[in-house]
């Protein structure tokens, strides 16, 4: 226990040295989902993806969720990742995103050039397509709106949009999803949120 | 080992803190560490912990080492700009022997930077950012179970060393969100601080025992009084000016980690016992190095990494060992080359030594550090 | 009585101090063991805490649970030892430059949080261990040797400060009016919160010499000619004030304590974790 000079333990190092990933990497670029999100502070982007995280935690894979904000609370452009992979995550930022969201245009306009045509996209009903989205696969749903006027709170567009979300990619399984959703809303709040998982997945016709 | 969970960087400091026993937290807000703060509100008085948000930087150091010398396990965190307010009061941790330890979340500077941006340019800062001759003991880690652990250690090292030990993170990892076993608190190697009353009242709280490199410590309170002072002591722990007392105080301070490499220096080294090519980097840097050199072996390329997890001391002795076998060494790190001096120092002219750094508040991807890999 | 007081509360293998003759400090000092002796403290559960300066070295010369800190920062390092261990008599012994300069921060935020800890504060007007400079309550128009033509600076009053603050109990007291103080120290010791008592000390190697007060002799005896009861002072015009060493207790509020309200929030969440378990 004490730091004595006769005891000189060495501790054994952490040398992990793993074989060449060279075939599993390939496979694990068809598994591994680069999820973006973006919007204005306060619409709760980080949360989504701090949800879809769970959801990925409770369906058993490997996550990496970060986020990128400047100095406002409410109002600045928000980007949010999470990464959902089969196997250990190395470098922890989405570099080419699979899937793409945006609720602002400002965000879109800010985005879209960087967007492969692999790149699912989903956008706000609001928003305009700028020409320089390439993406093959784009998604139009009125996310803001159906906070607003399906669930009666703006304030719950994030979790509109998770369930529209997992409605197009099958991320986890529903009940995966809700269970991170119902762990990271309010209390009290519980029922509303329900009613917004719901409403986002039926935003998105299968 | 328990069941995963989703877990940010900044809360498992916090949740691995309070399973090595840390009941105090003193603090003031700063990004990117303030959930750190946060969680230790929440967290401490649940476990019959405390916590205070106290009115600047510099007093929440100094707290921090009076709730140690209290006999609490006691932390602080912050980033930058504060990490250089708690520069003088480390110092006084430093000379006195408190043990305590000091989270610092690196963010872009200098001065007020960008708040909100990764950075690892506090590397010397946390080597010589107090004044004198000192020890220093800074922990890196990479990941958000790593840092479970690697805070643990901190502690223990700390109370082991009777020294503060710097946990040297950086926005990348702190506000990283990973999911994590929690291991079994049965599982875990907890190390207390040497208590033990001394010979007589007022005997000699600073005298080291033949053979140990620390004096052992009685919290204050439990029936035995002496003093403490940052000005040179003795053994007793009262102030001296003699040359001799006070250059041997310093001494062992110093001699105290550095000669307790094998015990305290750790350092991972991946896919390395092949490697042409080796990425020299730590803290989050290394999860863009682990795809770059996953991806240079896709291209036939032997590539490895080498991680120092103890940013300080250094190690040296592996790199060393490694630069012999090496073709080329590849330092990746957000500043503009401060692990890289000590990787000269020590690499000499053993193999090539090259730099990829960041100091623009982005992050490093890994095709940047591809290409500099695969650089003549 | 004085000797049996420094067998008894200081360390006399450490002593004679370093303080200068006709130095103050000696006095406030034993002012303050005088006081722990009066209230009875258990020996071993009284830490005492102390900053940079010339006061400062008191803490050495104490025999209790001693720690001499860094300039202005005794009151955050006690604030962490109390609060770590609220069972702990945490008393502060610190100079005017280093407890509302350096450290009047810290000050005022102790005093507003209500902690229960002691500060005494040995008042000289001048940072003495540095040779003279102007302090924060040096009196404008006198000199340091960092104000050669005179102090053009308002001066602190500390006690006030404090007690604008939050200071639940603030007192003065003076190096001269040694029973007065020592009773100041004690209820200030007594009080549950945050006390101050701000004891005017003399120095007169530096602020004597380089204001023309004469010898210590004479600055003891200007402490005893110019005193006025706080009870009077408060009826005295500013300009009546002027020159005046102010003595007495200027406030004591009863406000909840920081520890205690603490431990309220532990033991609140400790019923309610139980409470959980058995449903």
């Amino acid at each position: 226990m004490s730091a004595s000079k006769k005891t000189e333990v060495k501790e054994v190092k952490k040398t992990a040295t793993k074989a060449p990933a060279k075939t599993t990497a390939t496979k694990a670029e068809r598994t591994k989902m680069e999820i973006r999100l973006t919007g204005s502070g306060g619409q709760g982007v980080i949360l989504a993806t701090i949800i879809l995280a769970e959801a990925g935690v409770e369906a058993g894979k490997f996550v990496a969720q970060s986020q990128a904000y400047g100095p406002e609370a409410r109002g600045g452009s928000c980007k949010a990742e999470v990464i959902i992979d089969e196997k250990p995550i190395g470098f922890t930022k989405v570099e080419k995103p699979t899937f793409f969201m945006a609720l602002t245009q400002k965000a879109l306009d800010q985005y879209a050039p960087g967007l492969s045509k692999h790149c699912i996209v989903l956008l706000d009903s609001s928003l305009e397509t700028p020409e320089c989205l390439l993406a093959n696969k784009v998604y139009k749903a009125p996310i803001l709106e159906s906070a607003i006027k399906e669930v009666g709170k703006a304030m719950t567009a994030n979790i509109v949009a998770v369930g529209a979300i997992n409605a197009i990619l099958n991320l986890v399984s529903d009940e995966d999803l809700h269970t991170a959703v119902m762990s990271h809303v309010p209390k009290g709040t519980e029922e509303l949120n329900e009613k917004a998982l719901k409403v986002g997945m039926k935003l998105i016709k299968k | 080992m328990g069941k995963t969970v989703l877990m940010q960087g900044n809360e498992a400091v916090v949740e691995g803190a309070i399973a090595a026993g840390m009941r105090f937290y003193a603090g003031y807000p700063i990004t990117p560490s303030t959930e750190i703060a946060e969680q230790s509100a929440v967290r401490l008085p649940q476990v019959g912990g405390k916590f205070i948000q106290m009115e600047d930087e510099i007093s929440s150091m100094a707290a921090t080492i009076g709730a140690s010398a209290a006999g609490v396990k006691a932390m602080t965190a912050s980033s930058g700009p504060g990490f250089s307010l708690k520069q003088e009061n480390l110092g006084y941790a430093c000379i006195t022997e408190i043990p305590c330890v000091v989270v610092d979340v690196q963010r872009s500077g200098p001065s007020t930077g960008l708040p909100t941006s990764p950075s690892q340019a506090d590397v010397m800062q946390a080597k010589w950012g107090t004044h004198g001759d000192h020890p220093v003991i800074a922990l890196s880690p990479s990941s958000v179970r790593e840092t479970y652990d690697l805070i643990i250690r901190a502690f223990n090292l700390s109370e082991k060393y009777r020294t503060p030990v710097i946990f040297l993170m950086d926005e990348i990892v702190g506000h990283l969100r990973e999911g994590i076993e929690i291991p079994d608190p049965k599982d875990l190697e907890i190390i207390n601080r040497p208590v033990k009353k001394f010979a007589k009242q007022n005997g000699l709280p600073y005298h080291v025992e033949e053979g140990e490199w620390v004096p052992t410590m009685l919290p204050f309170g439990q029936g035995q009084r002496y003093h403490i002072t940052g000005l040179a002591h003795g053994e007793s722990g009262f102030p001296t000016n003699d040359n001799a007392t006070a250059g041997k105080l310093v001494r062992r301070l110093i001699d105290k980690v550095e000669k307790n490499y094998d015990d305290i220096v750790q350092c991972e080294e991946v896919m390395c016992d092949d490697a042409d090519v080796v990425v020299v980097c730590f803290g989050g840097t290394a999860r863009a190095a682990q795809s770059a050199i996953e991806q240079a072996r896709e291209k036939g390329i032997k590539a490895g990494m080498f991680r120092p997890i103890t940013v300080w001391p250094f190690p040296g002795r592996e790199l060393e060992k490694l630069s012999k076998k090496v073709k080329k060494i590849v330092v990746a790190e957000h500043n503009d080359g401060q692990i890289l001096l000590e990787v000269q120092r020590v690499v000499k002219n053993n193999c090539k030594v090259d730099f990829v750094g960041k100091i623009d508040g982005s992050v490093l991807t890994p095709p940047v550090i591809l290409s500099k890999i695969e650089e003549e | 009585m004085a000797s049996e007081l420094i067998d008894k509360y200081m360390r006399p293998e450490h002593l004679p101090h370093i303080w200068c003759p006709g130095c103050g400090n000696g006095i406030i000092m034993r002012d303050v063991a005088q006081a722990i002796e009066n209230l009875g403290l258990d020996h071993d559960k009284v830490v005492i805490v102390s900053g940079i300066g010339c006061s400062s070295r008191a803490a050495g010369y104490m025999d209790f649970n001693t720690i001499h800190t860094t300039h202005g920062r005794a009151i955050a390092f006690a604030t962490g030892i109390k609060l770590a261990n609220p069972e702990l008599n945490v008393i502060v012994l610190a100079g005017d430059g280093d407890i509302s300069a350096i450290g009047g921060n810290h000050l005022i935020h102790a005093a507003r949080r209500n902690i229960g800890i002691t500060v005494v504060v040995f008042n000289n007007n001048i940072y003495g261990m540095t040779g003279g400079q102007y302090s924060p309550t040096t009196p404008r128009g006198e000199k340091g040797t960092t104000a050669p033509y005179g102090n053009i600076d308002r001066s602190f009053d500390i006690a006030g400060l404090a007690y604008g603050a939050g200071a639940s109990f603030a007192a003065r007291g003076s190096a001269y009016h040694v029973q007065q103080t020592i009773s100041y120290i004690q209820q200030g010791i007594s009080h549950k919160g945050f006390s101050i008592i701000d004891v005017a000390a003399i120095c007169p190697t530096y602020y004597g010499r380089k204001n023309k007060k004469g010898s210590a002799v004479d600055m003891m005896k200007y402490q005893r000619d110019n005193a006025v009861m706080q009870d009077k002072a408060v009826t005295m015009t500013a300009e009546e004030l002027k020159g005046k060493v102010i003595i007495g207790v200027l406030a004591q509020v009863n406000y909840p304590e920081f520890t205690k309200e603490y431990q309220k929030i532990i033991d609140r969440l400790g019923r309610e974790a139980e409470e959980r378990e058995r449903k």
